[in-house]
């Protein structure tokens, strides 16, 4: 595995990410979520808006670095609000 | 309670095995490289996000991403309509059909490393046809020098390797609209005009948002033709992003940055095609 340059933090990120899929599964299979529409333009599944949730955050986060010289745990704590208000109210 | 059996899943596991080795390891390697400032595989230092702040602050990304898009908009605003009207005037039976299609089909085998270096020979101001026509009307035409001139053979290039997929796909979506349609117009004594905007548009919705993905996706990863055919030159006239990050991978060796370029891309591509096929199932569900 050393080709693929593995360092701490990237670690961690993909475990979160894997985290997360795996959680999104078993709250699936426990409790079956169905499309519905909020304020999101189209209706969508609890994996949509996770997905839209997700790349919200990889755009906001490239936004504060091209933008500003705030910290990134700044836009890490903007978009982990946007993602629980897009699963919550999307 | 359980009313489902799970075991077709296994079947995906194949796929999923595919996926995971030529498409998201190679990936996770992609992001960890964009963090770490890389000399060799084993002097690596971590940089954090500094390669995706000077990638983002970087005047060759925006120049690149600006003629990406003017390219892509481009390729689209020709090749879209061009495949429309090629659609609507090819052959509906007889032998002309399949001498059509086998016409339009020729174009898209010929390799893009040979349809660049077919175009730049076609484009010589000497021995080239299209270069020595246009210089022969009195216009000064050089795609070597002038960027204006480049700009033109790049997408003429484009428009005639890959229009034919447009007029093919649009072709099978007409010929999927069943006679009745035709039947109800001629009865309503519908002119040719409120023909295709009320009958043959809307059924080509759903061909039409294919072609117009697969053609985008395409332009704006776009590689090989301008490569062969200018070098992305004149100047960095005709530079794309594919090209821009080659260069910084392979030229420079710069992995660190490239990655971080190539992530950028990536999202890019990623929202854009999410939105074509976010747009796809909408109309489908709406029927």
């Amino acid at each position: 595995m050393g080709w693929m340059a593995w360092t701490l933090p990237t670690a961690l990120f993909f475990a979160g990410i894997a985290a997360l899929l795996v959680a999104m599964t078993v709250w699936q299979t426990v409790s079956p979520g169905r499309d519905r529409r909020g304020f999101l333009p189209i209706s969508t599944s609890r994996g949509d808006r996770l997905f839209i949730g997700l790349l919200a955050a990889a755009y906001g986060h490239l936004l504060v670095l091209a933008l500003t010289d705030w910290p990134l745990w700044i836009a890490t704590a903007i978009c982990v609000a946007g993602m629980a208000i897009i699963m919550k109210w999307g | 309670m359980k009313t489902y059996n799970n075991k077709a899943w296994w079947l995906v596991l194949p796929v999923f095995v595919l996926v995971a080795f030529s498409a998201i390891i190679p990936m996770m390697t992609v992001v960890n490289y964009s963090v770490q400032d890389i000399f060799d595989p084993s002097t690596r230092y971590f940089v954090g996000t500094e390669w995706y702040r000077e990638i983002l602050a970087d005047p060759r990304l925006h120049d690149s991403l600006v003629r990406q898009f003017i390219y892509s908009f481009c390729v689209l605003a020709i090749e879209v309509p061009l495949g429309i009207v090629v659609a609507l005037s090819m052959p509906r039976r007889g032998l002309g059909v399949p001498f059509s299609l086998i016409l339009l089909s020729l174009p898209l085998l010929v390799p893009w490393n040979v349809v660049g270096t077919i175009w730049q020979i076609i484009g010589r101001e000497d021995i080239g046809l299209y270069g020595w026509i246009l210089n022969s009307l009195g216009l000064d035409y050089n795609y070597a020098s002038n960027p204006r001139d480049a700009w033109i053979t790049v997408l003429v290039m484009d428009v005639w390797h890959w229009t034919s997929l447009v007029a093919l796909l649009c072709y099978s979506g007409l010929r999927s609209i069943p006679d009745v349609y035709y039947q109800a117009a001629r009865i309503d004594r519908a002119s040719h005009w409120a023909v295709f905007r009320f009958i043959q548009l809307p059924k080509l919705k759903n061909v039409l948002l294919i072609a117009v993905m697969l053609r985008f996706m395409d332009s704006f990863m776009i590689y090989t033709e301008p490569f062969v055919l200018t070098g992305g030159g004149p100047g960095t006239a005709t530079t794309f992003l594919s090209q821009t990050l080659t260069q910084m991978a392979l030229g420079q060796f710069d992995l660190g940055r490239a990655a971080a370029f190539s992530l950028i891309y990536f999202l890019i591509i990623l929202l854009v095609t999410w939105v074509f096929y976010t747009a796809m199932t909408h109309n489908d569900d709406k029927g």
